[in-house]
């Protein structure tokens, strides 16, 4: 019981990292029918920018409370990463946007490959430290251990997902995107400045990435120009399995990918007799993608596309 | 490209001179090459089974318009199978295997005699390039069941997962039953023997190898080698383009809708890219394995998929001569550039300030995006315009897209 518990805690973590990662894939997706590939990546770079302001902060302002740290940390990273993935709409997507679908989608991985480039070349090829900012002490939840790290990455899912909720339900720059995922022509016709939309829903789906970057590093203590690349693949599977599109299908896909993911990772040895490990985590995201894709293409809440933003 | 023309159909005796000249070249090329150093000769045999992987990636992504970002993993299968089945790793599978199951290790000693016990299999490579390829297309029409009824961009995504999957169990095979021998991956592969003649050389020749009293360079027999074999692979891909199934393939990336209504079974005709495609990517990887003597998860890393995507963007999706082209671009480059840039950099600024390998990588970045951007049909595109994707064509048809 115990470790069920403790993999429903897992899970709920990886859950709110992927919901959140997630989000950018199923905007762009929901404005541009576009899969961002680049969008992991983007998350890499805000890890990446977080960690240098905290290391800046280090020398200008020591013994600053690891919580302000890390909050300034965050705040810092989200201009980098809207500024980076705003650049990448407008060199590699925006001309291609009438193109057939495979020309956006070569793009999308070349600058893919070009970030995580230009990251090596910056930040080098080893694996960075990230700093331990809040206290190590666990919090113990019906026997199971959850860091207070992980805590706060689950409260700052929770309210990210609800702000963007708000935003896309109640403002009227809200309201323009779910004008747009509905019909691009048509919201143009009725005034809407569909390019500014596109900007906005990539420089949020920026934010959320550099949110999830920075707690990514504080949880697993350690960065690599490569560190965005899964959790984005999966957070895509993610979005998938709650439908894409749907911003709400995203939060709810992400959350129950983590769950699935961990407890499969704590139970995949009982159920084959030893055969496969938990070293085999990795692969219950793509069989979930290649399942939903079969057996019900649109996700969990893909009916409902009306809502999609 | 005016000079060199491969359009047999409307420029026969140009193009034919141009193979000639081509040939000519390729077949002088190692001799010269090696003067400098067999390491040359080396870098041109990789290139060359990227040109290989290129051509049949080509299939997949230039012929049926299925944009397949796992492509290395047929390699990998291919190269896995070389070195389960040419080297000591089956002795060690079967020690594995009779710990955790000793009827199952029983039943495979009495298949294959005692002495597999201590020194595994060695089959011939006459054996493995078939078996090779026929794993692997069998892998590709694996892959291709589940994705048939997906659309392009959640069929990428499909691929590079399964990518992943092959890469994870590469990693993890190794226990308890011991398949892959995990990261450390399968060593002492044997090299390839055509005839009795060992391609590395025999031991004590200094890897070089006699036919009939005339001595070549181990690196060159194998360049001799790959080039039949790409050449072979040039050859089956340009009847495949030209045959009723690549008519059908480039129907179907057109608009697989319209294509079903002609009649088309797009089903079968997909798994058929998917497949065909696989089984050149798989023997490549049989000849990798054997030329390099060991194999390990490593050499199988998404980056590997998408610099093989690079090579078609950049030559000219769908158009051979252009894959041949990026495949040699993209492949060879990188490694001149690291012979030349990096003592280039050591004598300008005193240290390298751009390694080789970050400079592979922006080369393969920037083909990308900017061969999209700025000429969606490659470098060297098919001279006739039916046979280019709709990328490159289609200026009148952007208002429809839109809607859709």
């Amino acid at each position: 019981m115990e470790t069920f518990i403790q993999q429903i805690l897992n899970g709920l973590v990886m859950g709110s990292m992927y919901a959140l990662i997630a989000l950018g894939y199923t905007m762009v997706y929901g404005v541009l029918n576009l899969i961002n590939f680049a969008h992991g990546d983007v998350l890499m770079i805000g890890a990446m920018v977080g960690l240098s302001i905290l290391h800046l902060l280090e020398s200008a302002f020591p013994g600053l409370p690891g919580g302000v740290q890390l909050a300034i940390a965050i705040v810092g990273a989200i201009p980098a990463t809207m500024l980076v993935n705003i650049l990448i709409e407008r060199i590699a997507y925006r001309r291609l946007r009438n193109a057939p679908r495979l020309a956006p989608l070569i793009t999308a991985i070349g600058v893919s490959i070009l970030l995580k480039t230009f990251a090596m070349m910056i930040w080098g090829r080893s694996p960075l430290p990230f700093p331990q900012l809040l206290s190590s002490e666990p919090i113990m939840i019906g026997g199971a251990v959850i860091s207070q790290t992980q805590v706060l990455l689950i409260v700052l899912a929770v309210v990210c997902m609800f702000a963007l909720a708000m935003l896309v339900e109640k403002t009227r720059i809200g309201r323009a995107m779910r004008a747009v995922a509905e019909n691009p022509r048509v919201a143009g016709l009725m005034g809407v400045d569909s390019n500014r939309v596109i900007v906005t829903t990539f420089a949020l789906g920026a934010a959320l990435a550099a949110v999830a970057g920075v707690m990514w590093g504080a949880n697993y203590a350690s960065i690599q120009f490569e560190t965005g690349t899964l959790p984005g693949m999966k957070a895509f599977c993610a979005a998938v399995l709650g439908g894409i599109g749907n911003i709400y299908g995203a939060m709810i896909g992400g959350i129950v990918l983590g769950i699935i993911e961990s407890l499969g990772a704590g139970y995949i040895g009982d159920l084959t007799g030893g055969f496969l490990g938990s070293q085999y985590q990795d692969i219950f995201a793509f069989v979930v993608l290649i399942l939903v894709l079969t057996v019900r293409p649109s996700g969990i809440m893909g009916e409902r596309v009306a809502d999609r933003a | 490209m005016a000079l060199l023309t491969f359009d047999t159909a409307h420029k026969p005796r140009q193009s034919w001179a141009s193979m000639a000249v081509l040939l000519a070249v390729m077949l002088v090329f190692p001799f010269v090459a090696s003067q400098f150093g067999n390491s040359w000769v080396r870098i041109i045999d990789m290139a060359l089974l990227y040109i290989m992987l290129a051509l049949g990636l080509n299939i997949v992504v230039g012929f049926a318009g299925l944009l397949d970002l796992g492509y290395i993993a047929f390699f990998a299968v291919g190269a896995y199978l070389t070195g389960l089945l040419a080297s000591p790793q089956f002795a060690a599978l079967l020690e594995s295997a009779v710990n955790y199951s000793p009827a199952m290790g029983d039943a495979l000693v009495a298949m294959f005699g005692e002495s597999i016990r201590t020194e595994g299999i060695h089959l011939s490579v006459w054996f493995i390039v078939p078996l090779a390829a026929l794993v692997a297309a069998l892998f590709g029409a694996l892959l291709g069941a589940p994705t048939l009824k997906l659309r392009g961009d959640y069929l990428a995504i499909v691929t590079l997962g399964f990518g992943e999957i092959i890469r994870i169990f590469m990693n993890n095979l190794n226990d308890p039953i011991n398949f892959t021998n995990g990261p450390q991956g399968i060593n002492l592969i044997d090299p390839i023997r055509i005839f009795g003649v060992s391609l590395a050389g025999e031991a004590g020749s200094k890897a070089t190898v006699f036919i009939g009293g005339f001595g070549i360079p181990s690196v060159n027999a194998y360049y001799f080698l790959f080039l039949l074999l790409c050449i072979v692979t040039i050859f089956m891909t340009s009847r495949l383009q030209h045959s009723r199934l690549g008519r059908a393939w480039v129907a179907i990336r057109e608009d697989e809708i319209a294509a079903k209504a002609m009649g088309i079974n797009t089903r079968n005709v997909k798994l058929l890219a998917f497949s065909m495609g696989a089984s050149f990517g798989g023997v490549a990887g049989a000849m990798f394995a054997a030329f390099q003597g060991f194999v390990s998860p490593e050499s199988f890393s998404l980056t590997e998929s998408i610099a093989v995507l690079a090579m078609v963007v950049l030559g000219g999706i769908g158009h051979i001569p252009g894959v041949v082209m990026g495949g040699v671009l993209l492949a060879a480059l990188p490694e001149v550039l690291r012979h030349v840039v990096e003592p280039a950099q050591q004598a300008l600024f005193g240290k390298v300030v751009i390694e080789a390998e970050v400079l592979r990588q922006l080369l393969y970045g920037l083909a990308m995006v900017l061969i999209m951007l700025n000429r969606p049909a490659g470098l060297w595109p098919s001279p006739i315009k039916e046979d280019r994707p709709v990328a490159a064509t289609d200026k009148d048809e952007k208002e429809e897209a839109v809607v859709s």
